[in-house]
């Protein structure tokens, strides 16, 4: 393993490891999953033409709030007993760092998603098995994107004051590519449709994923000593 | 022909915002040597440590440390200075030996099991390794920081108030720690409001007030009487 992949699988690891033990994030998140499957629940009832129509929608909706919940609280433990100072004087390359963090926000968001997914099934009887792969696909593809922009404006608004409102208001609007194409991609693949017929939406999210990463490659050691 | 020391400031200027907080500071730290710095709060002792663990930009004048200048090559300088400051980079959900091993790893090292074992067994913590960091009081939370550099092996140490929270084996192990340090060649600069502890452990004291260096001496002979006259001489004059 290179020393870059090294760093990046040591943060990792330790973000894991400090989620598995406390479970104060995730305890939370499992908790909002449930409330918004009770809202929905509730506003749409049985009709189930209204359920399919809404369907791509609310599970991105899902996704999307549990998201900025889950990844805004990225770069927060970094503030606790100032470890952010340790991030900032370990030599070398600090996109390292950064992978890192996207890889544990997108292990924290997959964890979520797949349970949203199957609560989802569970509650609206929707039998997903046989879109499953291609809905995986299409997740992966927005998580990746989402989890990218989302640990980069979480470590730009650790020191902000009013970072809960400011969080989502700076990764709403960059996110559009991704709720876009997640969303069609996800709509066509519950419609019964190939990938293939969504291609173009997968190759938006894959482009838009390739942009955030390489913004916040680039951009992290900036934010990270500012 | 002198040896260039391992720590070299002069010049020093750093304003925050309209505010100046170091004024025209000059210092040398020669390789095992320590310094103390002194001063009443807000002299800038903490300013000028963050400055030379590059964690603050100098707004004018000259930071070097072992010939790496701390605004334009920062990582150079990084892997050579070990900092403890008020914040004890301590993730409350990891154990004391995961802790470490972090800590080690980020900054390129591999140790060993055994190897940071020996580092929690120098500050007595290695009955402790496995358990969690919240579970800590804060002397423990102390010594599990400064073991910290003794896994990294900086050349140049740079501690502030580092006897805070420690009891008196913990200083004992701390003074003994600092004293193998300078004899293996390595520079020390430690803040602190003890002049006791300062004492024991610096070769020279320097008085910061307000932002200024208002007096550079060996300690020689002094005792914490003759600290405390120079102090209230020249930290309440400035």
């Amino acid at each position: 393993m290179t020393a870059f992949a090294r760093r990046a699988w040591l943060v990792l690891r330790k973000d894991v490891v400090s989620e598995r033990r406390s479970k104060e994030t995730l305890n939370a998140l499992v908790f909002f999953a449930l409330l918004l499957l009770f809202v929905f629940q509730f506003s749409l009832g049985d009709d189930r033409d209204r359920l399919a129509a809404a369907l791509p929608g609310l599970l991105w909706l899902g996704f999307v709030l549990s998201g900025i919940l889950g990844v805004s609280r990225a770069f927060l433990v970094e503030r606790e007993n100032d470890c952010w100072e340790g991030l900032v004087l370990a030599p070398g390359d600090k996109s390292s760092i950064y992978l890192g963090k996207v890889a544990g926000a997108l292990v924290l968001m997959l964890l979520v998603e797949g349970l949203l997914l199957l609560l989802f099934a569970v509650f609206f009887n929707v039998d997903l098995g046989a879109r499953l792969p291609g809905l995986a696909a299409v997740l992966a593809l927005g998580t990746v994107g989402f989890a990218a922009v989302g640990a980069l404006f979480s470590a730009m608004t650790a020191h902000v004051r009013a970072r809960e409102l400011l969080f989502p208001v700076l990764l709403l609007p960059v996110l559009v590519p991704v709720l876009l194409g997640g969303v069609k991609a996800t709509e066509a693949v519950l419609a019964g449709e190939p990938l293939g017929a969504v291609a173009h939406w997968l190759k938006l999210l894959a482009a838009a994923d390739v942009i955030y990463l390489t913004v916040g490659v680039l951009t992290f050691d900036a934010v990270l000593e500012s | 022909m002198t040896a260039e020391p391992l720590v070299h400031v002069a010049g020093l200027r750093k304003a925050f915002g309209g505010h100046l907080v170091l004024d025209d500071v000059s210092l040398d730290v020669q390789a095992g040597e320590a310094v103390a710095l002194l001063g009443p709060n807000g002299a800038g002792k903490t300013t000028l440590l963050r400055v030379l663990a590059t964690l603050t930009r100098p707004s004018r004048g000259v930071a070097r440390v072992a010939g790496h200048d701390c605004a334009r090559e920062a990582d150079a300088v990084r892997r050579r200075v070990g900092l403890v400051a008020h914040g004890s980079w301590l993730y409350e959900e990891l154990t004391a030996l995961e802790n470490l091993a972090f800590w080690a790893g980020l900054a390129g090292a591999r140790p060993g099991r055994d190897e940071v074992l020996a580092a929690l067994a120098a500050v007595e913590l290695e009955r402790v390794a496995g358990e969690r960091v919240r579970t800590f009081s804060l002397g423990m939370r102390r010594r599990l920081s400064l073991a910290r550099l003794v896994l990294a092996r900086p050349q140049v140490l740079l501690l502030d108030e580092p006897f805070a929270g420690l009891d008196q084996r913990g200083g004992k192990w701390l003074d003994a720690h600092l004293a193998a340090f300078k004899g293996a060649g390595g520079a020390i600069v430690l803040t602190t409001h003890s002049f006791g502890r300062g004492l024991a452990v610096a070769d020279r004291i320097a008085i910061l007030s307000g932002g200024r260096v208002a007096l550079d001496t060996a300690v020689g002979a002094m005792d914490a009487d003759d600290v405390r006259r120079l102090y209230a001489l020249h930290a309440e004059e400035a």
